[in-house]
């Protein structure tokens, strides 16, 4: 592994050794190139068989190259990364990379070739990282922030600029930094371009550290939209600074105060008028969805660069058109074509963010802009440090007396350290005209300075930061099994309770909005196929609970009755155990039955009850000798691991290099398919003495009723099956409609009075009975549910249902009176 | 949404609100119309299945508990007092109120109160104690499908080792909140309703 990691090394270094030299040799032989060509186009004695066109190659050769060296700096800082040090956050690495790179191009040419140009970060590597930012971007979490975002945005990075300006400029004042030509508003230039935190790096290092979603969407959020505050703010000072001082006055302020306005809702405007073009265009694009990907991308950039000529702000536009546009171009294209786009955005940003920070690298190694100021630069670190603390805790305790959710301590503290600067700070110091700030080296190299210190050090320190702090904050002695438990059962309970009460406060607009929404906007931008497909991830569970189900019943039907308990079919494994220990508290008498059957771990589960034993003797003597081996520690750590990760604990979204969460996914999905195997087996519970005249929407039943004397209750091969998958078919979907319709959780049908042996049989037992019973069963519980679709409010149907109620009951009655015998 | 759902309900049960659970008037005025809203079949009560139909709650393991928690015993519909009843175990303990009312019990948000809704989403039999095998359940809810049921019963006995002070094998309410004295429940336990 070491030998590759030393290969990519060698490699990088030998082409840029190799082909740097070629290329200034070349180049310095261009204009020989030139010339002779037309003198041999004359003096052309014989036919070239081949000649050498460096010239006609040369911009495109150098870009690739350099595209080619990022792409395998890359892969050996990922590969250092696994064995040495996952202590360093890959940015770090890849400047530092840079750095030895640089160091190479210098030697080899005794001057800075390659430099980041401003126009190529801004146009060429910095759209697409953003777009991709607010492609993923989970937008609920942004919007519901959004308060929170815009105030660290704007006051945030407003307060971090003056702040930042003023002190330096009191210092500078005060002699501290020697002679300079510089002056106030020039320090607040500096100040302002200084001051913005960048999205690039946030990303990159907070990906690293994995922090709770809310966390994570504020820093985001703030480094994606301060860029409205930072271009208004360069550009007001860089105007003030070229008018010079004593033309500013009050019209001035008031313009620069202004513009930001227009600027800045300028910029987010244009960004949704390009969302929705994009989104218009991606419906009408299914007979050329070969290429509808290449429109994100596409009109992203021309969102980005449509700001620009604008003069408003390019980053917040192309933001705006990917948040707004995600629904409606996932929901339009192709689904080809949304995986398309999301790996080509990804490995575009993947990309840009390498070279980014290898150029950042390369950079530093040019004696020409070295300027050092001790004072200038240590104070400049020191200032933007300790301000960004100092804003960030006052900010959120403004913030926290609003919030639903207060922001902790500890949140605050990851967010003032994770304030990280980076290539838009450069990039704007590199833009700044020479003749106007004379001290324009100097304010590079501090940016720069700025830049690999919070990008190594931060991106270093931070996640034993926010270990370190975790575990002060926790308790003193470790937390008991229980305690942990509890503690994540409160975060679920907190999070039922809080999805019940709607989350009030934000719920009356989010629902208009919501409702707006679906009738206008998505009405105008959606494909109409895509609109009644929308429930996408209940689509998706919707097909899985389909197989599941499809599978759970086929397998019954081929086993028939009593092999069906005995087998240890995956298919039914989870249903067992929900089965066993969801009723084994209900019908404890019916016990002694069940030893009969060999039912492995529930059955273990269900006499402990009955025998009253202690739990440990069991009857699984494997299970006994790993209990008393297991430490303390082991427990702990397969409970840290398996527990369900509430909606407090579940990671973000947004990843660099991954499209979502699987973990989460996976998770989501075993509770969902629980639940509502859990939901579907209370059908089968019969709670004692509850009225059974309960709204139940059911309707067509006098149709139905009568289809059931055809069926027969030990009907074996396909008239069952069929029923009970087109009944399971019918019934999911409604499941699972984010409950639009009623799922008619079929109340207890039986009364009270019949149950006793017939319910007991049913539930407690024994899967085989179960079987058994299920099959006569639920084909027609199922498909009494049926017809739930066709009204669900009416109230005819529920007088119907009362109706129709009691005559179902008495046949059903006769149906099992006749199996149990 | 404002007039119709909040014409539905009295100022007179309002006022009987307030005083047993402690919200404040807009925030019961809130809840009701969050209650109306939820209630499709607008008879004034929810069942299980209004509640079901929420759809994150059929992604939260603990979801059906949690709505079983609304239900007083045996029945199958709540009305708005009970539903506020159950809430008000979430609300924020606030300072002012320990003094306010030493004749009326304890307030139902209540660190005790708090900690006995959260007992009894385990104790399903409501026999005042978390036996084995109820604790099995709530773990297994919580827990995913990889991990196997002979662990989750060693986890389930030294869960049970640590609280139990009277070696009957399962844990009572006493030791409960013994053993949860050092987690801040109030703050665990409290949903910030807007005001």
């Amino acid at each position: 592994m070491a030998s590759s990691v030393y290969l990519c090394l060698l490699r990088a270094v030998f082409l840029v050794c190799f082909v740097n030299p070629l290329i200034q040799g070349l180049s310095e032989d261009e204009s020989v190139f030139q010339n002779p060509h037309h003198q041999q186009e004359e003096n052309l004695t014989g036919l070239p068989i081949v000649t050498f066109k460096w010239h006609h190659v040369e911009t495109p050769y150098l870009v690739i190259i350099w595209v080619f060296v990022a792409g395998l700096a890359k892969l050996s800082v990922v590969e250092l990364n696994h064995h040495v040090i996952s202590v360093v956050p890959e940015s770090g690495l890849l400047i530092i990379l840079g750095f030895i790179l640089g160091g190479i191009v210098w030697g080899a040419d005794r001057a800075q070739t390659f430099k980041l140009l401003p126009p190529t970060f801004f146009y060429y590597l910095l759209p697409q990282i953003i777009l991709d930012a607010s492609y993923f971007m989970p937008n609920k979490l942004f919007f519901s922030n959004l308060g929170a975002i815009l105030i660290y945005a704007i006051f945030g990075t407003c307060w971090n600029a003056a702040t930042v300006g003023l002190s330096l400029w009191g210092c500078y004042e005060a002699g501290v930094m020697g002679n300079l030509d510089i002056g106030l508003l020039q320090f607040l230039l500096f100040g302002s371009l200084i001051a913005a935190v960048d999205p690039v790096a946030v990303i990159a290092v907070f990906e690293e550290v994995h922090v709770n979603e809310v966390l994570f969407i504020l820093v985001f959020g703030e480094s994606l939209l301060n860029d409205g505050v930072t271009v208004v703010l360069y550009n007001v000072f860089d105007a003030f600074v070229a008018l010079g001082g004593p033309r500013i006055d009050a019209a001035e302020i008031f313009k620069g105060i202004f513009s930001f306005v227009v600027v800045a809702f300028g910029g987010s405007f244009l960004g949704i008028g390009f969302a929705i073009l994009l989104s218009l265009l991606t419906r009408c694009t299914k007979h050329i969805q070969i290429i509808e990907a290449g429109f994100v991308f596409v009109v992203g950039y021309l969102a980005y660069l449509t700001a620009e000529m604008l003069s408003l702000s390019a980053i917040l536009s192309i933001t705006f058109c990917g948040i707004c546009c995600q629904k409606y171009v996932n929901a339009n294209m192709d689904e080809k074509s949304v995986t398309t786009v999301r790996h080509a955005m990804k490995l575009l940003a993947n990309g840009s963010e390498t070279m980014i920070f290898l150029f950042l690298g390369v950079t530093a190694i040019d004696t020409e802009i070295w300027v050092w100021n001790t004072g200038f630069i240590l104070l400049t670190l020191l200032f933007v440090f300790i301000y960004r603390i100092i804003g960030t805790f006052l900010f959120t305790w403004m913030l926290n007396k609003f919030r639903l959710v207060p922001i902790e301590v500890i949140d605050q503290v990851v967010m003032s350290y994770g304030g990280l600067r980076g290539a838009v700070a450069y990039g704007l110091a590199a833009l700044l005209d020479e003749d106007k700030i004379p001290e324009k080296n100097l304010m590079i190299s501090t940016t720069l300075i700025v830049v690999y210190f919070t990008v190594i050090l931060q991106g270093i320190t931070m996640k034993p930061l926010v270990q370190w702090l975790k575990v002060k904050r926790a308790a003193h002695s470790d937390l008991k099994l229980i305690e942990k438990l509890n503690n994540r059962a409160f975060d679920h309970i907190l999070a039922a309770v809080e999805d019940i009460c709607g989350r009030i406060g934000d719920n009356w607009w989010t629902r208009g909005w919501n409702r707006f929404e679906e009738n206008y906007i998505s009405w105008l931008l959606m494909k109409p196929k895509a609109r009644k497909n929308r429930d996408y991830l209940f689509s998706i569970f919707h097909k899985l609970n389909l197989e599941d189900a499809i599978n759970y019943v086929s397998e019954g039907e081929r086993q028939g009755s009593l092999a069906f308990s005995r087998s240890d079919e995956a298919a039914n494994v989870d249903f067992k155990k929900q089965f066993g220990s969801e009723f084994a508290d209900v019908m404890p008498n019916i016990m002694v039955d069940m030893s009969n059957y060999e039912l492995g771990i529930e059955h273990f589960s269900v006499t402990s009850i009955v025998k009253d034993t202690i739990p440990s003797v069991s009857l699984d003597i494997h299970g006994q000798d790993r209990k008393n081996a297991m430490d303390d520690i082991n427990a702990h750590h397969l409970l840290q691991q398996h527990l369900y990760r509430s909606r407090k604990h579940h990671r973000h979204k947004y990843s660099r290099s991954h499209f979502s969460i699987n973990q989460n996914e996976d998770e989501v999905q075993e509770i969902f398919q629980r639940t509502m195997r859990s939901r579907l087996e209370s059908f089968k519970s019969t709670k004692m003495g509850v009225n059974p005249a309960k709204k139940i929407t059911k309707h067509h039943k006098k149709e139905l009723t009568h289809k059931m004397p055809n069926g027969h209750p030990d009907g074996t091969g396909h008239l069952y099956g069929d029923e009970e998958v087109e009944g399971l078919c019918v019934f999911l979907p409604h499941l699972i409609e984010a409950g639009i319709e009623n799922p008619v959780f079929l109340p207890d049908m039986d009364s009270p009075t019949h149950s006793p042996p017939w319910l007991m049989e049913t539930e407690a037992v024994a899967p085989s009975q179960r079987a058994q019973r299920r099959l006569p069963w639920t084909p027609n519980r199922l498909r009494r549910l049926a017809p739930m679709r066709i009204s669900t409010c009416s109230t005819d149907s529920f007088l119907m249902a009362d109706v129709s109620l009691t005559l179902e009951e008495h046949e059903e009655h006769s149906q099992t009176d006749h199996v149990e015998m | 949404m404002g007039s119709r759902a909040s014409s539905l309900l009295r100022e007179e049960d309002i006022e009987e609100i307030k005083k047993e659970t402690g919200f404040s008037h807009s925030q019961i005025t809130r809840l009701y119309s969050r209650f109306h809203s939820l209630d499709k079949g607008e008879n004034g009560a929810l069942s299980r299945e209004d509640f079901q139909r929420i759809p994150e709650l059929a992604i939260n393991p603990l979801g059906d508990r949690i709505i079983n928690a609304f239900f007083p015993e045996g029945e199958d519909q709540v009305n708005f007092r009970g539903f506020m009843r159950t809430l008000a175990h979430f609300r924020p303990v606030e300072d002012n109120e320990k003094n306010k009312d030493p004749t009326s019990g304890e307030p139902l948000n209540s660190r005790a109160n708090k900690l006995l809704f959260a007992f009894r989403l385990y104790d399903l039999d409501r026999d005042d104690k978390i036996s084995r095998d109820e604790l099995l359940q709530v773990l297994r809810m919580m827990v995913g499908v990889n991990i196997s049921d002979e662990q989750l019963g060693s986890i389930a006995d030294r869960t049970i080792q640590e609280a139990d002070t009277n070696g009957d094998m399962s844990i009572s309410f006493s030791e409960f909140t013994k053993v949860l004295e050092k987690v801040d429940v109030e703050q665990k336990m409290s949903i910030r309703f807007l005001h």
